[in-house]
């Protein structure tokens, strides 16, 4: 274990067995303290979105990854600078991972003239091939089959990159599912497919979409590995999504990875999510990713109360930036929505 | 240069393009060892091996997605649709990922989907259509129907080339029926330019694929009888080549819009469309679309004459219109 900062140094062992037992990683005390900042700021970058979406400020609906950042952050961080990955509307952990800036998500929320995309789209769908980011589209699944194909063409340019993007459980029920998962299989493609379970396709049980208990184990008809994680636990994501990326990276094809987690929200924020039993919130609330490795830090000594305030207000003075910056973007101008319906040609 | 049929000018374009620039590969059906239901592919996987000539899973909708996603890479990808009719099951990422890639976040796809499309060979419903119209209401994509094969060949190495998503659509009756020289050199085919077929005086046919052979016999037939017909072969439907068709137009002042699609909503449609809004003062009598009826395309060889357009049909309809 590195060395602990600020006088904290390790802890009576009958202390220590109280601390939330998170899985075994070998990431050092500087890189865990990392995967907090990131799952911190993706709660922090959402807060302040729900707030100006209050604000009337937000064109259109706000998605939450609410209790589900572990998920976003653990497995994009396993990722390596030349890997392809598709984050959906409830990764923003993904793209904070691969550089996004906040306030280029919160200038897509509130459809600004300086977004990513110029307020041609919403919200996360923009994406950045430099960065690694693909945009999604919001018919689930369709980007199953495109992280295929971009496994693919790395494989074929010598790129050594691999492949990942997510479904949520209803998501699992598309043709696409179906058919990207098992193309994949079939071209032993570098490519990882995580789904997310978190209990709720918008207001639709899992029991309604499937009479399986684990997502993972549609792997074995494709002939693939699968494995359920907990998905609250960011160590245990960042763990089996890097045993899958070095797999499919040395060859292996593809893994799905079912990560069992739970949406603490509606499925947008009009949505006040009265059809989740009140239980079901109260049972994961306890187990929300961001207190439990919070538990991990300071229970096993790596990190003292003082250095997660520290990371949190250091997160929350850039935020007052990045919505400060977003905030004064213009809306575009109405001649762009007539631009770039086609793509430029590009003289040889 | 070479006589060739249409599908060998097809093949040949692809072979070419293969050979010239190695991201380009291709994504299919029995498109390997078999060389494709129509052979086109045939040859292939013994020059360029299975790298890039890949056979896939009956799986249109994966075949496109995964082609989607080696063209943001850079790879210039090419799919083949065993039949056109086909295309259908991967609607969803053709109109929604490809075609407004570029326009919502900049990321061009320069893919292509190809493959046999149009009737009169009795392949009954799933093995005869013209899907086109589908696709032409989408932003995005550019739609090609060569009906030559100079066009077949010219055209298909330009999509290949471009930074967009575009759809092939080569008719199967002209696949081994159409002889012709291949071009010299690259043969390119600028895409959104028509092609004046033949020159006429008194009225014009705007159309394109297998029904361009029906058009010029059926002016051939006229001219013995003194009407002169224009015929005007459009080549790319999408983006229409909206300045050729109003020269047409304004020259002949009477117009039949000839397709093999079934006629309500169909590209015929929109032709017709922007003559009445653009070029209404310029016309003698009012724009006929000779299409197919709004049924499914019959099996029997009897109901398939008498669902598609054909000399005859033409014929008449522009008597009728000569003498509006």
């Amino acid at each position: 274990m590195a060395k602990m900062g600020k006088g904290w140094g390790p802890l009576h062992p009958q202390v220590a067995e109280k601390a939330e037992q998170l899985a075994k990683t070998s990431l050092p005390r500087e890189r865990q303290l990392e995967l907090y900042h990131f799952m911190k700021l993706n709660r922090m970058v959402e807060d302040r979105l729900g707030n100006l979406y209050r604000q009337g400020k937000v064109v259109g609906g706000l998605y939450s990854s609410r209790g589900q950042e572990a998920t976003s952050v653990g497995s994009a961080y396993a990722l390596e600078a030349q890997d392809m990955v598709g984050p959906l509307i409830r990764n923003l952990g993904t793209m904070l991972v691969r550089g996004v800036k906040p306030r280029e998500v919160m200038m897509q929320y509130m459809a600004k003239s300086d977004s990513p995309t110029g307020g041609k789209d919403g919200n996360t769908h923009f994406g950045d091939l430099k960065r690694g980011l693909v945009a999604p589209i919001s018919m689930l699944g369709a980007v199953i089959p495109v992280m295929t194909g971009i496994a693919l063409a790395g494989r074929m340019q010598g790129k050594n990159l691999v492949a990942l993007t997510y479904i949520g459980d209803g998501g699992t029920s598309t043709g696409d599912f179906h058919e990207g998962l098992n193309l994949a299989a079939v071209l032993n493609a570098p490519f990882v497919l995580i789904a997310e379970n978190n209990g709720w396709a918008y207001s639709t049980p899992t029991s309604k979409q499937m009479r399986i208990k684990n997502i993972a184990v549609r792997a074995s008809s494709y002939g693939i590995p699968g494995e359920t994680v907990d998905g609250n636990d960011v160590l245990a994501v960042y763990e089996v999504t890097k045993r899958a990326i070095e797999r499919a990276r040395s060859g292996g094809g593809p893994t799905l990875i079912e990560s069992k987690t739970f949406r603490m929200k509606g499925h947008a924020e009009h949505d006040d999510a009265g059809y989740v039993p009140k239980q079901q919130f109260e049972e994961w609330k306890l187990k929300d990713p961001i207190e439990r490795f919070e538990r991990h830090l300071l229970g096993n000594g790596l990190a003292g109360e003082e250095d997660l305030k520290a990371i949190a207000a250091k997160i929350d003075a850039q935020l007052n930036e990045e919505v400060d910056f977003a905030l004064a973007s213009p809306m575009p101008p109405p001649e762009r929505a007539f631009e770039g319906v086609y793509a430029p040609e590009v003289t040889a | 240069m070479a006589t060739v049929t249409y599908l060998e000018a097809i093949r040949q374009a692809l072979w070419d393009e293969m050979e010239k620039d190695e991201q380009v590969f291709m994504l299919g059906q029995d498109i390997g060892t078999y060389g494709g239901a129509f052979r086109v592919t045939a040859g292939f996987l013994d020059r360029f091996g299975p790298g890039r000539i890949i056979d896939t899973p009956i799986s249109e909708s994966a075949m496109v997605g995964c082609a989607i996603g080696a063209a943001m890479m850079g790879m210039r990808p090419v799919v083949e649709m065993q039949f056109i009719d086909f295309i259908s099951c991967a609607f969803n990422q053709i109109i929604n990922f490809a075609a407004p890639n570029h326009y919502r976040w900049g990321q061009p796809v320069p893919l292509v989907v190809r493959g046999p499309s149009g009737g009169n060979v009795h392949g009954s419903a799933y093995h005869s259509q013209n899907p086109e119209s589908y696709f032409h209401h989408t932003p995005g994509l550019k739609i090609l129907a060569p009906g030559t094969v100079a066009d077949a060949y010219g055209l298909l190495r330009a999509a290949i080339r471009d930074p967009n998503p575009v759809l092939y659509f080569e008719h199967k009756y002209l696949y081994r029926r159409l002889k012709d020289e291949l071009p010299e050199g690259d043969g390119l085919v600028e895409i959104g330019k028509a092609r004046l077929a033949r020159e006429g005086r008194d009225l014009s046919v705007i159309t394109y694929g297998a029904m361009l052979q029906v058009a010029l016999e059926a002016a051939g037939r006229l001219e013995a009888d003194g009407i002169s017909l224009e015929v005007l072969d459009l080549r790319t439907l999408k983006p229409l080549d909206q300045e050729a068709i109003l020269a047409t137009v304004r020259k002949t002042s009477r117009v039949i819009v000839l397709t093999e699609e079934q006629i309500t909503g169909s590209v015929a449609g929109e032709v017709a469309a922007r003559i009445s809004q653009d070029a209404f003062q310029w016309l003698d009598g009012p724009v006929h679309r000779l299409c197919c009826p709004d049924n499914p395309v019959p099996f029997s060889p009897t109901l398939e004459e008498a669902y598609l357009p054909n000399v005859d049909k033409l014929v008449a309809k522009v008597r009728e219109l000569a003498a509006y």
